[in-house]
């Protein structure tokens, strides 16, 4: 039913917005969010200088108006890599907690929907990926994998399936037995018709909470592993293979650590807010 | 309560199992050939030949599959370093001490940290503290520890020169990546506190013992605390993993020969047995330490026995429940 009052502009999601904007910090991370996609989208225009520009006789330069966060030891411009690298970076948190929740989600919901034997099975598989901590699965399926935006991908949305499984499972496991998804049976609407109409709208709000949570913690994931130098290869930039980078110069040139990591403290921050803003905006129980 | 134990004890078996099969196919999706790698570029296609039948290469997945797990289990083999051609079991062995001492510290800084400031912030909620606390909690959950750490060297070790930047020789030496690893998750802790807290003391037994004229203290302490800290403890067992995975990035940064930085380094030197077995090692502490989580939670509250004494089933998904849900509030 959400769906449809969906379609005609009003009803429960329009109340979440209307929540959502009274909540100044979730907006302001929103409006990062927003900024650093633009940013991210026409990185060419905004960047100062390309990404890859040497200038060897500007080495190490310290932020001045020229180069606003300095430069690093191939006298490159950091804030046009930094502005660059968020293409990276955005790309690998979006991308990864799509496959994590398109693969997780399926898995949860069939688990839920069918019972049984079917989400017994699921869920001890479930459990397995579970008992390794995130993290480390990364760094084991990235160094098998080898470096490369794809495989990075691959490696950290692999390790957030077991969590879109379980929230997925619940959360349909409860609308399941809701009264309307009886009376839409007893009228003899189809499974199909019951799963898309009346369990996936009402089953979404943790969902959102977790994919946006979860965006962040797949960029956070992102830049470790570039740090490792299992991520990105240079000269591409990507923010924690900056910070690698920067790691041998770290006693003499403070802006080279300094800027690409608040860059990404930033971003998980932002996203961090909108995501714990959603949660309140979706669920007004929760706001005790 | 034994019983209780061994029933945990049995039932993490298949969990365990799984783990080596995963780490198993990660191993068998790594391209190159093993036997070609150990012996180096220059080898002969026979000596090749020779290694790959010697290390069993050739033999059916399954029949390796099995051999491996049978490696993990009897022999503790959790793989043979291609660079210096010993079980990696040992090296394990003697590094995991200073990686297991970091993230007990750690776990130390983080619980009291965590826990008083969530008792705080919920007693005092909607204060001008309350809202300091969680705004800097969030800051805490969204910084990378590993920058984290180079800007506390920077500061503390070459600004202002107070702690040493690299190494573990002494007291000192811990302080600085204690303090790094520790931030996220005194963060996570403090926010599981307060939340749990909250939902608690406005439960009807809290008014009545406040009713009877309890200090506020002892109502908070005893009443209060007790009951709050059943998902705080869940969220600490977990936190522990995530120190486990943590420790890997912060011992490459602080340069303390633990667990994580022969992995880190390992990787530089395209030593795969050596990560995988790293991580199948700390994967494998990281379940035992759940399951001694699992058997705190009986101490706490003895519903969770008495519940498991009439229907071990239904404790297990409650607990799995309980673990979804703090899933969900931790991101990371």
């Amino acid at each position: 039913m959400v769906s449809k009052h969906n379609k005609k502009k009003r009803g429960p999601w329009r109340e979440v917005w209307r929540r959502l904007k009274k909540n100044k910090m979730a907006m302001g991370g929103l409006t990062v969010m927003i900024l650093l996609a633009l940013i991210a989208i026409f990185a060419e225009y905004v960047a100062p200088y390309g990404f890859d520009d040497q200038n060897l006789a500007n080495r190490f330069i310290g932020p001045s108006r020229e180069y606003l966060f300095g430069t690093d030891n191939l006298g490159r411009d950091i804030l046009s890599r930094i502005i660059y690298g968020s293409r990276v970076s955005l790309t690998v948190g979006f991308i990864a907690v799509g496959i994590a929740l398109v693969i997780g989600g399926a898995l949860g919901a069939v688990a839920a929907f069918y019972g049984g034997k079917v989400d017994n099975v699921i869920m001890r598989l479930v459990d397995i990926i579970l008992a390794i901590p995130g993290m480390l699965l990364a760094i084991s399926l990235a160094a098998a994998l080898g470096p490369g935006l794809t495989n990075m991908m691959i490696a950290i949305g692999v390790g957030s399936i077991p969590g879109y499984a379980r929230i997925v499972r619940s959360s349909v496991m409860t609308v399941k037995e809701q009264e309307y998804v009886e009376a839409a049976r007893s009228v003899g609407a189809s499974d199909l018709r019951i799963i898309m109409n009346h369990i996936i709208p009402n089953s979404l709000a943790p969902v959102i909470v977790q994919s946006t949570l979860g965006v962040a913690g797949a960029i956070l994931s992102a830049s470790a592993l570039s740090f490792l130098g299992l991520g990105i290869k240079p000269p591409n930039p990507e923010w924690g293979g900056m910070l690698a980078g920067a790691r041998q110069f770290i006693r003499d040139y403070w802006h080279m650590t300094t800027f690409p990591g608040l860059m990404i403290m930033i971003t998980i921050y932002a996203l961090n807010l909108l995501g714990d803003g959603l949660r309140d905006a979706l669920d007004p129980r929760l706001r005790s | 309560m034994y019983k209780y134990i061994l029933k945990r004890l049995l039932m993490m078996v298949p969990v365990l199992l799984g783990v080596i099969m995963v780490i198993f196919i990660i191993i068998e999706i790594t391209p190159g050939d093993p036997a070609r790698i150990m012996l180096g570029e220059s080898a002969t296609e026979e000596a090749v030949a020779r290694m790959r039948e010697e290390m069993g290469l050739n033999r059916n997945i399954v029949v390796r599959f099995l051999d491996y797990v049978r490696g993990v289990v009897l022999r503790f083999d959790f793989g043979t370093s291609y660079r210096t051609k010993q079980p990696v079991i040992g090296e394990i062995i003697s590094r995991f001490p200073t990686t297991f001492k970091l993230a007990g510290l750690t776990t130390i800084i983080s619980v009291v940290m965590g826990i008083s400031l969530g008792i705080v912030s919920a007693t005092k909620q909607y204060t001008i503290f309350d809202s300091l606390a969680t705004g800097i909690a969030l800051f805490g959950v969204s910084i990378p520890n590993f920058w984290q750490g180079l800007m506390s060297i920077i500061i503390f070790s070459i600004w202002l020169r107070w702690l040493p930047a690299s190494g573990s020789y002494g007291p000192e030496y811990w302080i600085l990546p204690a303090a790094t690893l520790g931030t996220s998750a005194s963060a996570v802790i403090m926010r599981m506190t307060r939340s749990s807290l909250l939902e608690v003391i406005r439960q009807d037994y809290i008014r009545t013992a406040r009713s009877k004229g309890q200090t506020e203290m002892k109502v908070i302490m005893y009443h209060g605390l007790k009951n709050a800290l059943i998902p705080v403890l869940t969220v600490i067992g977990m936190q522990f993993g995530f120190l486990l995975g943590g420790s890997v990035l912060i011992e490459s940064v602080f340069a303390i020969p633990g667990l994580g930085k022969y992995m880190i380094d390992a990787i530089g030197q395209r030593d795969f047995p050596v990560v995988q077995g790293g991580v199948l090692f700390l994967a494998i502490t990281f379940s035992f330490v759940n399951l001694f989580v699992d058997i705190l939670y009986s101490y706490l509250d003895p519903r969770i026995k008495s519940q498991y004494k009439r229907d071990s089933k239904e404790t297990h998904k409650k607990d799995i429940r309980q673990k979804e849900v703090l899933n969900g509030k931790q991101a990371q």
